[in-house]
């Protein structure tokens, strides 16, 4: 790997989450060159290299190119190629921050957990919450509804956009709901209502986390696959609700952004990397 | 990336007393109930043990073989036991754990110190400082062993103390005297009770200076080290042995510091620890702590056992003055000052609150108290979900991830 102190070549991130990894590939432009998703499975090594390698080969350029891989999300210590780990909540800031360089409000909605970040105007983090050890509000809680309403995930959106009377579905808990699900199809009710029920359930659970200022930035695998939520979250709101252009690559896309960071301030490089 | 072992600092050589004194301890009960020569009291933590000693009693506290359940990791898998039996898995699982111990008799005793069964008490003693359910625990045992229930009854959510506050308090632990003296079968001795008053003095005294050595920079101790060495705060609180062991290891710190030995090598951060220890969790997180270069420094937990109002001179009302004057029983703007001065005290960088599932009254992180915190001192807070014993409330892998993002906060 070159070791360069410069900002100039490419730089990877890798974010393996408990859902899906996904990896990047930037220049020292910060332009994406390349990306990749894939289901993280039980191989989170082999599945991070895997995926960094499917966005190498989109960007063109071989593993031999990079300047600095940097690893995230929950599998992130399984990233054999990456000497640098970041949290994916620091991650998701800095991808953020790049979309949107303003005070804002995160919120990342996972397959397994969801959290809710604060910036300042240059991008300091200042706070931020993770959900309770609960599926309620993340993407476990839409996969157990789809099986709940025998649906394929990606059918959810365009069902949830067709309703007209939407059930209201006002339990915290998973079970509970899915069992108010339940009941609302023995009612007959339609399962367009249900399914725009269960996107306003989980996005009940994750805006009451914590308070909104400034900008809102909903990011995340959850968002990326049904942009609907952002819609709805807009009318909950009442605000307008910012998502980056590739929602679901934006922890993997922080994570580049602070290899090519460390590369350009080769000072702190020992300090930032100190969490391996 | 170093290993655990490079990221610790040398073993405390008070550490073979700390052995001896809780060996100590449990061996005496444990003969003691077997003879039946001394009578034996149940008390809780910050009950009136210095009375119970003042009378002869021998001293148990099932709050801190509760702790023990969680530090060996018994306690998730004895709990079920006691919910099974109508406890519910929301309430203190230190009650949980203990009573799922007794019934499955199973105590971390057996392996440390070949003792099989806990020592039978003539009376159980409790006080409600620290909860309500400190009296359904013993509640339970006084049903189970047909033995006499005590109890104190204090007041909580306290701003100001009031004189009357302390007369009621006082009141009630000089009313247990006439029952104690029955199930002793002997006299109040009063010189005894200023005796153990004092120890109990002297005692919190020395505990404060030890902790009082982690506002050096760099700390010789953190949190995870405090939660171990309190144990003779709490067993042996009235006596001369705790008073002993404190001035030894008081004196190993005041060394570490004069060496710069710091319980964390390379010590770049500093936090505040509020809310219970996540037992079965302690080496885990001293290790995390410790590959982050932090170190935990002071917590309202450690802090707490210090009970410096006691006054030999007036027994009964100093102790009424020491077990009010408590954190825990105190109001929402007593505590936000307290953990305000104590983080400046301690050089903190950072308050972690653990919002312990089971354990309302030591979790206060909701009431909006971190938020308040923040805004007020501009110091940054963190609250992790977790439990004292019940592990089945605490996700490792989130807690990580959350504990490793907020010193990458602090980094920034």
């Amino acid at each position: 790997m070159n070791t360069a102190h410069h900002a100039t070549g490419l730089f990877a991130g890798v974010d393996v989450g408990a859902s899906r990894t996904k990896a990047v590939v930037l220049d020292q432009k910060r332009k994406l060159l390349g990306s990749d998703v894939l289901k993280s499975g039980l191989d989170f090594s082999g599945t991070a290299e895997t995926c960094l390698q499917a966005a190498l080969h989109k960007a063109g350029m071989s593993a031999d190119s990079l300047t600095s891989c940097v690893a995230t999300g929950y599998g992130r210590k399984n990233v054999r190629r990456s000497g640098i780990t970041k949290t994916e909540i620091a991650c998701h800031a800095k991808g953020c921050f790049h979309f949107f360089p303003m005070a804002m409000t995160i919120i990342d909605i996972g397959g397994q957990d969801n959290k809710v970040i604060k910036l300042d105007n240059v991008g300091r983090r200042i706070h931020f919450k993770m959900n309770r050890k609960c599926a309620a509000g993340t993407g476990a809680f839409l996969e157990e509804m789809a099986l709940r309403l025998d649906l394929a995930l990606e059918d959810m959106d365009h069902l949830a956009r067709q309703s007209q009377e939407m059930v209201e579905l006002g339990s915290f808990c998973t079970v509970f709901s899915a069992t108010e699900v339940l009941e609302n199809i023995r009612q007959g009710r339609k399962i367009e209502d249900i399914v725009k029920g269960v996107y306003h359930s989980m996005l009940k659970r994750v805006l009451e986390m914590d308070t909104l200022d400034d900008a809102v930035v909903l990011t995340g695998g959850v968002v990326a696959h049904n942009p609907f939520l952002a819609e709805m979250a807009t009318v909950l709101t009442g605000s307008e609700i910012l998502v980056p252009p590739f929602p679901q690559l934006t922890g993997a896309f922080g994570a580049a952004l602070y290899g090519l960071e460390l590369e350009s301030r080769p000072d702190t490089r020992q300090a930032d990397s100190g969490h391996t | 990336m170093k290993t655990p072992a490079e990221h610790r600092a040398p073993a405390f050589q008070a550490g073979k007393t700390l052995k001896k004194i809780m060996a100590d301890h449990f061996l005496e009960l444990d003969a003691a109930a077997k003879s039946r020569e001394r009578k034996i009291a149940w008390c809780s933590s910050v009950g009136p043990v210095e009375l119970l000693r003042g009378m002869g009693f021998l001293v148990y506290f099932p709050e801190n073989h509760a702790a023990m359940l969680g530090a060996t990791r018994m306690a998730t898998e004895l709990i079920p036991t006691a919910n099974a039996l109508g406890f519910s898995p929301e309430i203190c699982s230190y009650l949980t754990s203990d009573i799922g111990s007794y019934l499955r008799q199973k105590t971390p005793l057996s392996k440390a110190y070949g003792i099989n069964a806990l020592p039978k008490p003539d009376v159980l003693v409790f006080n409600t400082n620290q909860c309500r359910d400190v009296q359904d625990w013993f509640a339970w045992y006084a049903r189970e062993f047909q033995v006499p229930l005590l109890g104190i009854f204090s007041h909580r959510d306290l701003g100001k103390i009031k004189d009357y506050h302390l007369q009621d308090i006082a009141k009630q632990i000089q009313d247990l005297v006439p029952d104690l003296e029955r199930i002793a079968g002997r006299p109040f001795d009063l010189e005894r009770f200023q005796e153990a008053v004092r120890l109990s003095k002297t005692t919190s005294a020395l505990w404060r200076a030890c902790l009082e050595t982690a506002a050096e920079r760099p700390s010789p101790w953190s949190f995870f080290d405090h939660s171990i060495h309190m144990g003779p705060a709490v067993v042996a609180r009235g006596t001369q042995v705790a008073v002993e062991y404190y001035e030894q290891l008081l004196a190993e710190l005041r060394e570490r510091v004069r060496t710069r030995t710091a319980a964390v090598p390379d010590e770049q951060h500093r936090l505040y620890w509020d809310g219970m220890p996540i037992w079965g969790k302690l080496r885990a997180l001293s290790e995390l702590f410790a590959s982050l270069k932090t170190c935990v420094t002071a917590s309202t937990y450690c802090n707490s056992w210090i009970y410096e109002q006691l006054d030999p001179e007036v027994p009964f009302k100093s102790m009424a003055r020491a077990y009010t004057e408590l954190f825990i029983v105190r109001n929402e703007q007593f505590k936000e000052q307290y953990i305000r001065e104590h983080v400046r005290a301690y050089h903190c960088d950072g308050i972690l609150f653990h919002d312990s599932k089971t354990c309302p009254n030591n979790s206060n992180a909701r009431y909006g108290l971190p938020q308040r915190l923040q805004s007020v001192s501009g110091i940054a807070t963190l609250a992790i979900n977790g439990d004292l014993n019940d592990l089945r409330c605490y996700s490792e892998e989130q807690t990580k991830t959350q504990i490793e993002a907020f010193i990458e906060q602090l980094e920034e």
